[in-house]
């Protein structure tokens, strides 16, 4: 009987394909926008987490300056060489201090020049800011200490000056010297401000401060923090003995910053779910006004049908079974439209992910939530067209023109 | 395959009886006495017509007789078993397992096979799909239609669906055919057709026909013409060459009940 009755419904649709399509079209559309919202907001999540780990995990980033943020720390005090010596023996639970200066230079190889951040630091920096190599070693000890004209070339570099060449063993002219490329970095991507990392030259510090920027200051003092150890504590030791060896009495703000990565990863996914939580909202209520179509275009059906609900109930059908072929046809209708949807968001998800530049990962748990919604929406709405034509009298249901 | 809801018929008694019917529409002083003692009783395989002006009465009683409607007063006897005491659920199962119906406009469902058509009341009670098919194409042959089974009912003329509709009220192999102005929709040629193949039912198959129609050369056919007038029955007429005796002659597809 159930069968049947399945059966009956499954006809009925089949009867009437292009009045299916219109009415599970606004499921189709609701489900494929919850779906595909959620997905790229997911993505845009996974997309910033991505690029704070490749920043370097449990980063501290001191700079000097009060604001936080690109353009900061114009005219504050620069940092030299003994904070960074004092950091790496006063502050506890640190795996590396990289002592960094940065400089825009115009790099040549060959026939071709390319515009970039020289970076000048130390080999912790590598550790620091989770360099990988792709090819080639980092400096010696001796190289960095004696500031040796030896370089490691990012990504970008490379492949605007050297294309399809190896890059290891060459030599690199920066700003009048040349300079042995000694290593190739990994590939980092973009920075969370969409900077690019890959368009970078390291050097060995004292190489920079000597033949680039003429002084012995430091810009940024990046502090890799011991896995395990909340870096807000030690963040808070960094600030204080800054405080202290800056001499800033008590009352007066500091003139550096110290920026957390944990802390502006946690914060920028915080506003990715949010907003993910928010898109999937307003594409939820597109799902029900989805429902609230085939609630009326099945109202409209029933009205449409009143005559073959009509024959149907004098030639046998009990009520129930009438409300069953109904409420099935809503529920089908709407699960179809579900699949339908689920197919296009898989589609439209890869597709947009790509174009964003963000991963795709299929998400199994908001696909079958909103199958079973779409269902669900099937029931709600599909019960009031289902109990009217149900309860049709035979009589003036044949009667009906 | 279906067990009988309700006890088969007591030998000596008519298949359909209406004692002192009545129905009354609406309440008070605007209530109209549709039917006011309706007394009638139909043997099995006569081949009943009924007829009588609008308002008369006949359509109220054929929707009791079909028991689609229930009587305000009186009783009405299917098989020995009051119906008016019935549920509507039971009601409907007594359509379901005994009661075929035919309708003025066909009332085919459009874009369906007529094969799929006339499987239609099989699947309500539950017929296998093999059992289904079987039967809707003896049925759709035993009105003159083999080879139109996957016609639509837009691409059959009207005979061709007043003919899809009759099979599909004889395929359960019912006991009781209720024809509502059959040929009312159809030119005069195709009338005397359906007229032929429903007499043929009648004498050839044993199902008791009970026919509303407003034309007395259709009416011509029957066994019996009963008369309404203003609610009661006015004149209940035995016509020379058909009658009750028709239930004697048994048929390949009646004895199934």
């Amino acid at each position: 009987m159930l069968w049947s009755t399945i059966l009956l419904a499954f006809r009925e649709i089949r009867r009437n394909l292009m009045r299916s399509f219109l009415t599970i079209l606004g499921i189709v559309i609701g489900v494929s926008a919850v779906i595909t919202m959620v997905t790229l907001g997911n993505g845009a999540t996974q997309a910033v987490a991505n690029q704070i780990s490749s920043l370097g995990s449990n980063l501290l980033i001191l700079r000097p300056g009060q604001r936080v943020g690109p353009g900061g720390g114009g005219g504050a005090r620069r940092f030299d060489l003994r904070d960074v010596e004092a950091i790496r023996t006063q502050i506890g639970s640190i795996k590396a201090v990289a002592p960094t200066v940065t400089s825009a230079v115009t790099v040549i190889y060959g026939a071709k020049n390319w515009s970039t951040t020289v970076t000048g630091t130390t080999n912790d920096d590598f550790t620091a800011a989770n360099w990988h190599l792709a090819a080639g070693r980092i400096f010696t000890d001796a190289e960095v200490k004696s500031g040796k004209a030896a370089c490691v070339i990012g990504q970008t570099v490379r492949r605007e000056l050297y294309g399809s060449e190896a890059p290891v063993g060459t030599g690199l002219r920066v700003k009048g010297f040349s300079c042995e490329v000694v290593g190739l970095l990994a590939p980092k991507g973009q920075s969370a401000n969409g900077q690019d990392q890959d368009d970078t030259v390291i050097l060995p510090l004292r190489t920079v401060q000597r033949r680039i920027t003429g002084k012995q200051t430091v810009n940024t003092i990046l502090i890799s923090v011991n896995d395990g150890v909340a870096s807000s504590e030690v963040a808070d030791r960094v600030t204080a003995l800054m405080r202290e060896r800056r001499k800033i009495t008590n009352g007066k703000e500091d003139d550096f910053n110290v920026l957390d990565t944990k802390e502006i990863a946690d914060t920028l996914s915080g506003t990715t779910k949010t907003l993910t939580l928010l898109l999937g909202a307003v594409a939820a209520v597109s799902l029900l006004v989805g429902g609230i179509g085939i609630m009326n275009i099945m109202l409209v059906s029933v009205t449409e049908r009143t005559r073959e609900i009509g024959v149907r109930l004098a030639i046998g059908a009990l009520e129930g079974e009438v409300l069953l072929q109904f409420l099935i046809e809503a529920i089908a209708l709407a699960s179809g439209g579900g699949l339908v949807g689920i197919a296009l968001a898989t589609l439209a998800s890869i597709v947009l992910t790509k174009l964003m530049s963000v991963p795709y990962s299929f998400n199994l748990g908001i696909n079958v939530l909103s199958f079973f919604f779409s269902a669900a929406i099937g029931v709600l709405f599909g019960f009031v067209p289902a109990r009217r034509a149900a309860q049709l009298n035979p009589i003036t249901a044949l009667r009906h023109e | 395959m279906s067990a009988e809801p309700l006890p088969a018929a007591a030998g000596s008694r008519p298949l359909l009886e209406l004692v002192g019917l009545r129905k009354t529409y609406g309440e008070g002083p605007a209530a109209i006495q549709a039917l006011d003692g309706v007394d009638l009783s139909i043997e099995a395989g006569e081949f009943v017509a009924v007829m009588g002006p609008s308002g008369s009465g006949k359509s109220t009683a054929m929707n009791i007789l079909g028991c689609l409607d229930t009587p305000s007063g009186g009783a009405y006897i299917f098989r020995g078993v009051h119906v008016e005491k019935l549920s509507g659920k039971q009601r409907t199962l007594l359509r379901r397992y005994f009661l075929g119906f035919v309708f003025q406009g066909f009332n085919l469902l459009a874009r369906t096979s007529a094969l799929e058509n006339v499987e239609l009341p099989l699947l309500y009670r539950g017929v296998s799909a093999s059992d289904r098919r079987a039967a809707a194409r003896h049925a759709l042959e035993s009105v003159g239609l083999k080879g139109w089974e996957t016609h639509t009912p837009a691409e059959l003329s009207g005979g061709q669906q007043q003919r899809v509709a009759i099979a599909r009220a004889i395929v359960t192999k019912p006991a009781v055919l209720l024809a509502d102005e059959p040929t009312g929709n159809l030119d005069s040629k195709r009338s005397r057709e359906i007229m032929d193949l429903i007499t043929a039912l009648n004498r050839d198959l044993g199902i008791t026909i009970l026919m509303v129609t407003h034309e007395a050369d259709m009416a011509a056919y029957a066994g019996r013409i009963v008369h309404f007038h203003d609610g009661r029955v006015e004149s209940d007429v035995k016509n020379g060459h058909n009658g009750p005796d028709g239930q004697g002659r048994t048929a390949h597809l009646g004895e199934a009940n």
